[in-house]
């Protein structure tokens, strides 16, 4: 009767083997360690900087305890604070050689010091929020309507200038709101000039209105479907562009997601100085288009400008490549007015390029540079704290209109990929604003993981205590049953590498005082039908099949609760959530099947079983 | 070992009526609490700053407080938190002022005055993150209400449900009470914990339904007073040990979880402490009043088969 057949053995056994494999990395603690990531995205993270790193290492008498190279990162372990420290100068000198102009991110960091067997079977520790182990977290808004407004200016300056190529005269274009609105003195030219702009310009539908003989409007608004593009590439734009400014800041293990439809959450583990963070993300325009300073591109003046003298109103640049360039102070075009970049290829030499497109002023004032320049060379520059990099100096071949500019010459696709990506990341598409914003210093987050360890610990000590006195051996059993709840719940959590946060320590603890009432509810159950007069095989078995129904709805009840929770909570809620519904799932694996499974081998096999030893059963 | 020792039923629906009016008065005294003193939000509903600090040495708070009035920071709380060392500032909203500025000339400020003092923690909430969390929070609770609800519908009867979210709802209102009571600090923390309790105590009217249940199927003669004095008695004992546990559990929260757990376990053990009364005697003399009758849970067909199986 309470006997489990063997494959319910072996997936219980199965299930706590692999409970314990995941939970095992949480024991070992963590080691010093040195991260190196690339900060740019020419420079890429491959076997080769792995060999790199191994070798400066080597030359400077450090032995690594292992490397490691993932997609974005090698990372090197090592024996203490101080070869750390050693290593990180180490690896900054013979990796970054161009001090002002760094390629990689050194940066401290922290390692599971589990086997790696136990890494490469992906069994990591649990993975800890913010508030346990310290740094910045903050809720970025993008603002939306200004990513759309900057849309409708460009759109305005596309339709202007289609309508002078055409020759289509009308009496004004401006932007009212969410729309254009273009005027014309006859229904002929309006319906010419509709047919013109719905041609080029797909993203927008249209509306007429007739004011009298001589006004005739044409509205033009943005379809929904390009609305919501517009919003999306907003969007992503300033996340790309985050995610470069982080970079800068030498964060091991930064996270840059997307909320909803407009947020953007960053979290910088370990970041103390928030106030510098928050200047580096919230930085705008970087891009910049100048001119090279003609006059004084002969050899003599550049060596000139290298020991010193500049001449008055230039500024001396490298190219890429080191190639030293005079450019002028004075900046025609700044990368607020730069809409897009894609790469893509030459029209004619079928050679690797950039297509930048500009906004409507923008392109106005690229149109009349470039006509009085033809023949001279123009700069685009992308300036990062402070200093600047040439990305290419291109001869001007032609007068360039319609604010679409091909950047082209000297560049794989590769480059022209890398290129578009940093140009594309120079500036934010949109201005955001910061709406939250949690800072946690260090010493508390390792004092909350001590309370929270504490109370899990004295109280789960207490429920054990007081269940093995009261139910005896049913008690320990319990006991047990409620430390494999404990143990698969961690199992799980590192599984998933959900976030650990407080709430989520109190979720853990509260989880295991609530699971208790299944085997509470289990073992007076079996206390009752003893008291009735059932045999003590019986009564375990009708104690668990009895129970077993109140328990599941019992369970559905908090489960309820806890899918609400996760659903409409946020922040410290959802750690909490995620933690409670995990455990309430456990829970019931573990307080009704892995108990029955002790309690089957230890009874299950006695054909004369006389007495069970679950305390007093024989007052009435 | 046993503590209850129960050898007749506890005629409990003989005094429902006392118990009743308890609950009402209750009930009453904390919505009375809640309209007139109102909860005390923290900065997540409420938008604003908090900065937490520690000092080296016990931190004077009406030092800090001066300090920051001279520098301009005229509505500030300022308090001790936990120790006499940790100190709470908590400062409104202010219309264009960024967070980044706030925290640092805060600190700036304070350690010209006193070189011991380091930045602990820093919580700013802007206005509009405010307002969501508490439309999501209430969106919570609603909708676990109708989960709860429509899945007891489900197992049991709409009575039950109807009976169990009454009551249950009654210890939300009541832990709600009395944090407005006190002024204790509602934060999200505390609202998790609040509708943890929620699906929780639902398991004690879950735990009695089921024995009404089967002792509808059970004890044919008996009246329905009977059967649900019967089936209070009989779970009493695993009520208060469950109860027990998990309360040891969240009080070893309260003791070592140190301030930041402190109103999370406060809301928890008031939740627990009201469980175990509402579902007990709230919510059985609220299912009899329906009118829950042995046919509900018998019906011809299923009788048939029910005495098939015995």
């Amino acid at each position: 009767m309470n006997r489990y057949p063997l494959w319910t053995y072996v997936v219980i056994a199965c299930a706590l083997v692999l409970g314990l494999t995941y939970t095992l990395p949480n024991f070992y603690g963590e080691a010093p360690a040195v991260q190196v990531s690339s900060i740019k995205a020419t420079v890429k993270v491959d076997d080769a900087l792995l060999a790199r790193v191994e070798a400066a290492l080597k030359a400077a008498n450090i032995v690594p305890q292992g490397t490691f190279l993932d997609p974005n990162s090698v990372k090197v372990r090592l024996a203490d604070t101080d070869t750390q420290l050693k290593a990180k100068d180490v690896l900054n000198q013979s990796l970054n050689t161009d001090r002002d102009n760094p390629s990689y991110i050194v940066a401290l960091n922290l390692l599971s010091s589990s086997p790696n067997w136990l890494t490469a079977i992906h069994a990591l520790p649990m993975y800890l929020g913010l508030d346990l182990r310290g740094g910045v977290h903050f809720m970025l808004q993008v603002d939306m309507k200004a990513a759309l407004t900057k849309r409708l200016e460009n759109l305005t300056g596309d339709i202007r200038t289609e309508l002078r190529d055409k020759n289509l005269r009308h009496s004004g274009i401006s932007r009212e709101g969410s729309s254009i609105l273009i005027k014309f003195r006859d229904a002929d030219t309006r319906a010419k000039a509709r047919k013109v702009i719905e041609d080029n310009q797909p993203d927008l539908s249209f509306s007429e209105q007739d004011l009298g003989s001589d006004d005739f409007r044409l509205a033009a608004t943005i379809k929904p479907e390009a609305i919501k593009r517009t919003q999306e590439s907003a969007l992503k734009q300033n996340i790309t562009t985050l995610q470069n400014r982080i970079n800068e800041l030498g964060v091991s293990e930064p996270i840059i997601q997307q909320q909803g439809a407009d947020r953007v959450i960053v979290q910088l583990p370990g970041v103390q100085d928030t106030a510098k963070a928050k200047e580096i993300l919230g930085r705008t325009a970087t891009l910049e288009i100048r001119m090279v300073d003609e006059d004084n591109s002969n050899p003599t003046a550049l060596l000139a400008a290298q020991q010193g003298q500049v001449p008055f109103g230039d500024e001396l640049y490298t190219e890429r490549g080191g190639v030293p360039l005079l450019v002028k102070k004075q900046v025609v075009l700044t990368g607020d007015r730069l809409t897009d970049a894609q790469p893509g290829f030459d029209g004619q030499t079928h050679e690797p390029a950039v297509n930048v497109t500009l906004d409507g002023p923008g392109a106005r004032i690229f149109k009349d540079v470039t006509r009085e320049n033809v023949g001279k060379r123009m700069a685009i520059l992308l300036i990062e704290k402070g200093k600047g990099e040439v990305i290419t100096a291109p001869v001007i071949r032609t007068e360039i209109g319609g604010g679409r500019v091909q950047i082209s010459g000297r560049m794989s696709t590769t480059e022209a990929t890398d290129t578009a990506l940093l140009l594309r990341a120079g500036s934010l598409a949109a201005p955001m604003e910061i709406i939250e914003e949690r800072t946690v210093g260090p010493s508390l987050g390792a004092d909350n993981i001590r309370k929270g360890f504490h109370s899990t610990l004295w109280g789960f000590t207490a429920i054990a205590v007081f269940m093995s006195m009261y139910y005896v051996v049913f008690g320990l059993i319990s006991v047990a049953a409620l430390s494999s709840n404990l143990l698969l719940l961690v199992a799980i959590l590192s599984l998933l590498q959900a976030t650990l946060t407080l709430p989520g320590i109190a979720a853990i603890a509260l989880t295991l005082g609530m699971a208790i009432d299944a085997n509470v509810l289990i073992n007076e159950r079996i206390r009752e039908e003893l008291r009735n007069g059932a045999s003590p095989q019986a009564a375990i078995h009708a104690g668990y099949e009895r129970a077993f129904g109140t328990i599941l709805d019992s369970n559905v009840t908090t489960l309820i609760a806890g899918l609400a929770l996760l659903v409409f909570g946020s922040g410290p809620i959802r750690g909490f959530a995620v933690v409670h519904c995990l455990g309430i799932l456990t829970s019931i694996f573990s307080s009704v099947v892995i108990s029955r499974a002790v309690v089957n081998l230890s009874y299950g096999s006695r054909r004369r079983l006389e007495k069970l030893a679950i305390g007093n059963t024989s007052w009435k | 070992m046993e503590f209850f020792k129960i050898r007749k039923d506890i005629p409990f629906m003989r005094h429902a009526l006392v118990f009743n009016v308890i609950s009402l008065i209750t009930f009453l005294l904390a919505v009375f609490f809640l309209a007139t003193r109102g909860l005390h939000y923290s900065i997540e509903f409420t938008g604003g700053t908090v900065i937490e600090l520690a000092y080296d040495h016990s931190a004077e708070t009406e030092k800090v407080r001066t300090a920051l009035e001279k520098a301009g920071y005229a509505d500030t709380s300022v308090q001790n938190f936990g120790s006499s060392r940790d100190v709470l500032i908590r400062m409104p909203l202010k219309a264009g002022q960024s967070s980044a500025d706030l925290s640092k000339k805060v600190m700036d400020t304070l350690s010209a005055e006193d070189k011991g003092v380091q930045l602990r923690r820093v919580e700013f909430v802007g206005p509009q993150v405010g307002r969501e969390l508490a439309e999501n929070g209430a969106m919570a609770l609603v909708v676990v209400c109708l989960g709860i609800m429509a899945y007891l519908a489900l197992r049991f009867e709409w009575r039950f449900a109807v009976a169990a979210i009454v009551a249950n709802l009654h210890d939300v209102i009541i832990i709600l009470g009395c944090f407005a009571l006190f002024q204790w600090e509602f934060s999200l923390p505390v609202l998790a914990a609040v509708l943890a309790v929620l699906g929780y105590s639902v398991n004690e009217s879950v735990v009695i339904a089921d024995r009404v249940r089967e002792n509808f199927r059970k004890m044919r003669k008996a009246s329905v007073t009977q059967i649900i004095d019967n089936a209070i008695t009989s779970t009493i004992s695993r009520t208060i040990i469950t109860h027990g546990c998990t309360q040891a559990m969240v009080l070893s929260m309260l003791l070592f979880g140190g301030a930041a757990l402190h109103y999370f376990a406060l809301a928890l053990t008031i939740g627990i402490l009201f469980g175990i009364y509402s579902s007990v005697l709230v919510m059985a003399p609220i299912v009899k009043w329906l009118g829950v009758s042995r046919e509900q849970f018998i019906r011809p067909p299923k009788k048939e088969k029910q005495e098939a199986v015995v």
